[in-house]
């Protein structure tokens, strides 16, 4: 697989994506660097978490305005696949990749904690690792992941099968008491409309193997790796 | 800027009229203001330890793991592999009470630059905390602020927030201790230096650039608080942990190479104690030129440019023909880099602003002139025994343990560490909650151990035994997670050395933590003092903070305190003699604050620790956990929380009075989980040592039980034990 993690100043989670990237595909992914205006040829692109420009102005913002941003938006057009991992997630919707805002969290703090998140839509490139409907333990670490869209757009996502991932409880009922953050609908990871974006607030890289805590996050490289190794 | 020099232009830079006679003789003349102001920032407590340099030259700070112990940035200890852990942890109490976000986010600042100041990549923060009684109005507020900028600044440099501790204690209502310790590695043959060497190499700086923030903040550090010591909020720096992150990718591209000679960052003092100590270590004089720094606001005078305590700055020298090499990274990281002097052999401490030269002054009398005290001291007077008898026992055990586990002192510190980002990294693989946090050595399966110690009211009532258990204590910790304990750094608090009752405290509390590490092999190898912690002359508590770390081979084999599966059986190792000085049970529960502290066996904790730590990396322990505030009870219940599982217990026949051997805070102890067919040849090993064990019962079901009776259910434990924090903070 050759995938491109794109590093911005403020970046603090590319090294554990590009970990987690190798251990599924055997191959480091290419690093690059936010002021490169082109990308090399590659099955997949990564815009890890972090606090890309300190976070200033507002989370994802400055780096969405990034020279290689323009790069990434042709890819996915083209339809490369983008992964968009917390503060790439923000980044994303920052872009206009992913409609909506991710916003302070409801409780107004940093929470870091492992959460469980529905698969809601288990036929994607990211998550055809995991069955539909599979309760899934995964990390956030974030201030600002209180997902909002408009009601049109909302129900647009939910329409279409786009709300790839929603916090749950343990048995896997969506209830406000699992939502950490205050997002709309419980909505923690979502799609665009060709399915080759994901953006989402959890850390999937951060549960890749038990003496970490946990490896539901492992299947989710897999099935990149798989993906892309077969194309 | 000529300004006369008066007695109170002395005095308001804390300088006491014999200093100064010093300075007037060594110098042979009047200084000028900005002279006045490097010696104040030099001579300061902070920066000069001169109150307590006498008694620290006194600890153990060698060994064989030992590759630089105390006088650099931070510690530096041999991990094997070619690799060594830097560490070290500093106070940053002032700043924090005044303004608690920022005080507190450039105390996590300013310890991870000294780490990787010297070439390490930080791995891991910890931060021990004291705030005052959870009644002080103030408390609430403090606390929320120091929580938050300690995550706002790791969360986003990204570096995991793994461990620490919290107390409360009306001794720091008034002066609240905000204690950070970071971890790094570095390969053994990359670790950087301050000792300047060479004339004429260029003296670089790097990172932001400099403003009026933070002058004189060392100073402040320095004195004890009033009623105005709101007023001293201008003196508090502001932290930008991006251009920080920024800073550290920079340094460690630049210290692949062989471009730096020297480096130290620009922390207490800034500019001043940067430049100063690097041409002090390499014996060398220092020509700065201040036209050239790069500056945040326009106009500023020498004196203030001296002073500035603006962080996220590093001063270097580098090789003349790096120079132009090392510019390019940090352009490309979009910071600032000025040549803004020179080393030179003269050994004096030039600088020149708008074509004059704005001090002219010796280096070795800044650096090693300062004066050193011999302060009066006063032995804190020994505490009679508190018999356990003495102790009321009318409440149902069960009833004291929801208190004690639902209180301040023990319920569960989630609230603050869900704020840290403890992950980040990929390599937590032992997250807060337990005995030690524990960090993988990336791409390897070592490990790291860490964990922050020490027991304010053990060191209030005896200060030497307070100190000894301080250092025992985090070396159960460590070996209770199956790491063998390596190094220590210590974060002195005290209140005014001036008084000799605390200079008693701080002369007793070090000669307890020399023993100690000398009998546990963990030397000192880095840590700070902070004096004056006190405010309108009452002092703080005698804290002497303890970071230590240790050193796991193999993650397989690690401990956890969580109860694995039922059936297991639960043992005690080590001696309960049932005491109760001191303990959480007498002061909580029963409303003794008297009585002498336990007393710490340095021998028994040698033995025991070795012995656990043995058979967990043996792989016959399915669960460990110290036992330490609270007592045996508090312990296995933790352990049982931890879990989901709880345990079912015998009171042995010898066990006295049951609210001493349940509560009693005895040292040397561990409890220690394991497997029925694996618990008759550890029992029958320890014997063999003369290690005391003894079986309390097995794991099972969802309740504490007690000889048949029920103590307390999870259920109820976990709700006291979880909700206090988050209780107390939506107020």
């Amino acid at each position: 697989m050759k995938s491109c993690v794109i590093v911005f100043p403020g970046s603090n989670c590319d090294r554990d994506v590009a970990v987690a990237l190798e251990a599924s595909s055997g191959t480091p992914p290419r690093m690059i660097w936010h002021g490169e205006s082109e990308l090399p040829a590659c099955d997949l692109i990564v815009l890890p978490g972090g606090f890309s420009h300190g976070d200033y102005l507002r989370s994802g913002a400055m780096a969405a305005r990034a020279p290689i941003m323009r790069a990434v938006a042709a890819k996915a057009k083209a339809g490369t696949p983008v992964l968009g991992l917390c503060n790439g997630f923000q980044i994303l919707t920052e872009a206009g990749l992913l409609p909506g805002a991710l916003m302070r969290n409801a409780g107004l703090k940093f929470i870091c904690r492992d959460v469980f998140l529905r698969v809601d839509n288990s036929d994607t490139l990211f998550t055809r690792g995991y069955r539909q409907g599979q309760v899934v333990r995964i990390p956030i670490s974030h201030h600002d992941g209180n997902y909002f869209a408009d009601s049109v757009t909302l129900q647009h996502l939910e329409d279409t099968g786009r709300v790839a991932l929603r916090y749950c409880t343990d048995d896997g009922l969506i209830r406000s008491e699992a939502n950490p953050n205050g997002s709309l609908n419980n909505i923690a990871g979502i799609l665009n409309e060709a399915g080759n974006v994901l953006g989402m607030m959890p850390h999937p890289e951060r549960l890749i193997s038990p003496e970490l805590g946990g490896s539901d996050g492992r299947a989710m490289f897999d099935a990149l790796a798989e993906l892309v190794q077969c194309a | 800027m000529r300004v006369t020099i008066t007695p109170e232009i002395v005095a308001e830079h804390g300088l006491k009229p014999d200093e100064y006679a010093h300075i007037l003789r060594v110098l042979n003349r009047e200084p000028n203001i900005t002279e006045l102001g490097i010696f104040s920032a030099m001579w300061n407590e902070h920066c000069s330890y001169k109150s307590s340099r006498v008694w620290l030259r006194t600890m153990p700070t060698t060994g064989p793991q030992v590759v630089c112990g105390p006088g650099e940035n931070a510690g530096v200890v041999d991990i094997g592999d070619g690799q060594v852990a830097i560490f070290k942890m500093e106070s940053h109490n002032h700043p924090s009470f005044i303004e608690p976000y920022q005080g507190a986010a450039t105390g996590v600042g300013g310890i991870m630059r000294d780490v990787f100041t010297m070439g390490a990549r930080p791995v891991a923060n910890l931060n021990a905390l004291r705030f005052g009684a959870p009644e002080n109005p103030k408390t609430r507020h403090l606390i929320s602020g120091v929580v938050a900028g300690i995550g706002g600044y790791g969360n986003c440099i990204g570096v995991p927030t793994v461990g620490g501790e919290v107390n409360f204690d009306p001794g720091y209502n008034g002066n609240i201790l905000v204690n950070a310790m970071c971890i790094g590695v570095a390969d053994a043959d990359k670790v950087f230096y301050s000792t300047a060497s060479g004339v004429g190499n260029p003296v670089v700086y790097v990172g932001s650039k400099t403003g009026r923030d933070g002058i004189h903040g060392a100073s402040m550090a320095s004195a004890e608080f009033d009623e105005n010591s709101e007023e001293k909020r201008p003196t508090v720096q502001v932290g930008d942990p991006f251009t920080e992150k920024l800073l550290l990718e920079a340094c460690l591209e630049l210290m692949a190479g062989d471009a730096v000679i020297a480096i130290q960052d620009m922390g207490a003092a800034g500019l001043t104690c940067s430049a100063v100590e690097m041409a002090s270590k390499g014996g060398l004089g220092l020509l700065l030129d201040l036209d050239r720094v790069p500056c945040r606001e326009a106009g500023m005078t020498a004196y203030e440019m001296m002073l500035s305590e603006s962080q996220e700055r590093m001063l270097m020298v580098l090789r003349p023909d790096r120079a132009e090499a090392a510019r390019a990274i940090f352009e490309r990281w979009e910071l600032d880099f000025a040549i803004v002097g020179e080393t030179t052999d003269t050994g004096r401490f030039i600088i020149r602003h708008r074509g004059e030269t704005v001090a002219d002054l010796p280096v070795d009398v800044l650096a090693d002139q300062a004066p050193v005290y011999q302060r009066p001291w006063t032995p804190t007077p020994p505490l009679p025994l508190l018999a356990a008898a003495d102790v009321p026992s009318n409440e149902d055990p069960g009833a004291a343990l929801v208190r004690l586990l639902g209180g301040p002192h023990l319920s569960s510190r989630r609230w603050i560490w869900e704020q840290y980002d403890h992950m980040v990294m990929g390599d937590t693989v032992q997250r807060p909650g337990g005995d030690a946090a524990v960090v993988r050595l990336h791409g390897s399966r070592k490990g790291i151990a860490a964990t922050t110690d020490v027991t304010p009211r053990y060191c209030a009532a005896s200060p030497r035994e307070g100190g000894k258990q301080a250092i025992a204590e985090a070396f159960r910790n460590l070996c209770a997670v199956g790491a063998k304990p390596l190094a220590t750094t210590d974060c002195l608090n005290f209140g005014s050395p001036e008084r000799p009752e605390i200079m008693g405290q701080l002369v007793g509390c070090i000669e307890g933590l020399s023993e100690a590490c000398r009998a546990l092999d963990m030397p000192i190898v880095s840590g700070n003092v902070s004096l004056y912690n006190e405010t309108s002359g009452v002092a703080i508590p005698p804290t002497p903070a303890i970071g230590a770390i240790g050193l796991l081979n193999d993650i397989d084999h690690m401990a956890t305190i969580a109860f694995k599966r039922e059936g297991d059986v639960i043992l005690l190792v080590g001696e309960t003699a049932g005491h109760l000085g001191q303990s959480l049970y007498a002061r909580e529960i029963a409303g003794r604050m008297d009585g002498a502290p336990p007393p710490v066996d340095l021998a028994a904790e040698r033995r025991n620790g070795d012995f656990v730590r043995g058979q967990i990396v043996a792989g016959n322990v399915m669960a460990a956990h110290d036992v330490s505030d609270g007592g045996l009870l508090v312990a296995l219940s933790e352990m049982a929380l931890a879990g989901g599982l709880g345990c079912i217990l015998t009171l042995p026949k010898n066990a006295g009075l049951p609210h001493a051997w349940l509560f009693g805070e005895d040292q040397a102890r561990y409890v220690l989980c394991v497997s029925p067919d694996k618990a008759p040849g550890l029992v029958s090993l320890a014997d063999a040592q003369g290690i005391p064990v003894t079986e309390l019962g097995k794991t099972g079901g969802r309740d504490i039980i007690l000889d048949g009776r029920l103590i307390q259910t999870l259920e109820t434990l976990r709700h006291a034990h979880e909700n206090w924090f988050p209780d107390y903070m939506e107020g």
